[in-house]
């Protein structure tokens, strides 16, 4: 029941963040990946503020075997740099630049009821089930 | 190189992102699960038995958090979103977004805030990744097209 509570108390606290960071603000994006324009660098202190917190998070739950909470921790198995990772990543990177959102801000303004990021979302949630259904194709293929 | 005066915000956006990493570190060291908005939408397409239900307490807590803010932050705090992209624009950045993400296996939270807290080179390179695509689109659409 308490790691239930945690995990909606984090979404809320996540969305909190990304709305008083400024990250569900398109139009501040895109202010700060425009280094030849008016230069906004505040996202440089969002991501200062996320990774400060989360170096100290990581470092303590490196050194144990189960969470607070007795939770296993799910780790990711991956760790080769491989071709999907670079070409999604720029791939990501493409659409990013272009709307200013990325998946968690979108969502917060879809939630909010903005059209065009409610367009943005659906297109997004598109997007990752072909990639889902192309991977799915491959595997086959390969095997 | 010119700084936008108007538009920098930075004490809310350290505060924003201070936050971010403390939701990061509530779901790690609860859950033992990492913060990526990718990862955890993409558990519920479709939703499999037995690893849905904290996917969807997340993104409820998620969604609700416009309505929320109304009431805890001061009037005019949180400004309007400005999406000046088209229709089409939206449409192309969207389908992007949702592949590429899928397929590089994280987005911003993922890859940027927990990737790097966990010192992990794959993330690393990921945001690198998205960065540079990000800062050239910004720049083609703003100064070239």
């Amino acid at each position: 029941m308490m790691q239930r509570m945690c995990e909606f108390v984090t979404g809320l606290l996540f969305g909190l963040g990304l709305l008083l960071s400024g990250m569900t603000d398109p139009g501040k994006v895109q202010g700060f990946l425009d280094l030849a324009g008016a230069w906004d660098p505040s996202l440089a202190f969002v991501m200062g503020g996320g990774v400060l917190v989360g170096l100290m998070a990581f470092g303590v739950a490196k050194k144990r075997d189960a969470s607070l909470l007795g939770a296993a921790f799910h780790w990711p198995h991956i760790t080769q740099i491989d071709k999907p990772l670079v070409i999604g990543s720029l791939l990501f990177g493409v659409g990013w630049g272009l709307a200013g959102f990325c998946p968690g801000p979108a969502l917060v303004t879809f939630a909010a009821g903005y059209d065009k990021a409610v367009v943005f979302v659906l297109a997004m949630l598109v997007g990752m089930v072909v990639c889902d259904a192309m991977q799915r194709r491959h595997a086959l293929q390969s095997h | 190189m010119q700084i936008d005066w108007i538009h920098f915000t930075p004490w809310s956006s350290l505060a924003g992102g201070l936050l971010l990493g403390l939701a990061a570190a509530l779901l790690l060291l609860s859950s033992g699960r990492i913060l990526g908005i990718t990862g955890i939408v993409e558990g519920l397409l479709p939703p499999k038995a037995g690893d849905t239900s904290w996917r969807v307490l997340f993104v409820l807590g998620l969604l609700l958090a416009p309505v929320v803010a109304k009431w805890i932050f001061p009037a005019g705090l949180i400004g309007t979103p400005r999406i000046d992209t088209s229709w089409a624009g939206v449409v192309l950045a969207g389908l992007l977004v949702g592949f590429g993400t899928r397929y590089g296996a994280g987005c911003t939270s993922g890859h940027g805030i927990c990737g790097l807290s966990r010192l992990s080179l794959r993330s690393l390179v990921a945001t690198l990744s998205f960065m540079f695509t990000g800062f050239v689109t910004v720049f083609i659409v703003r100064h070239v097209l």
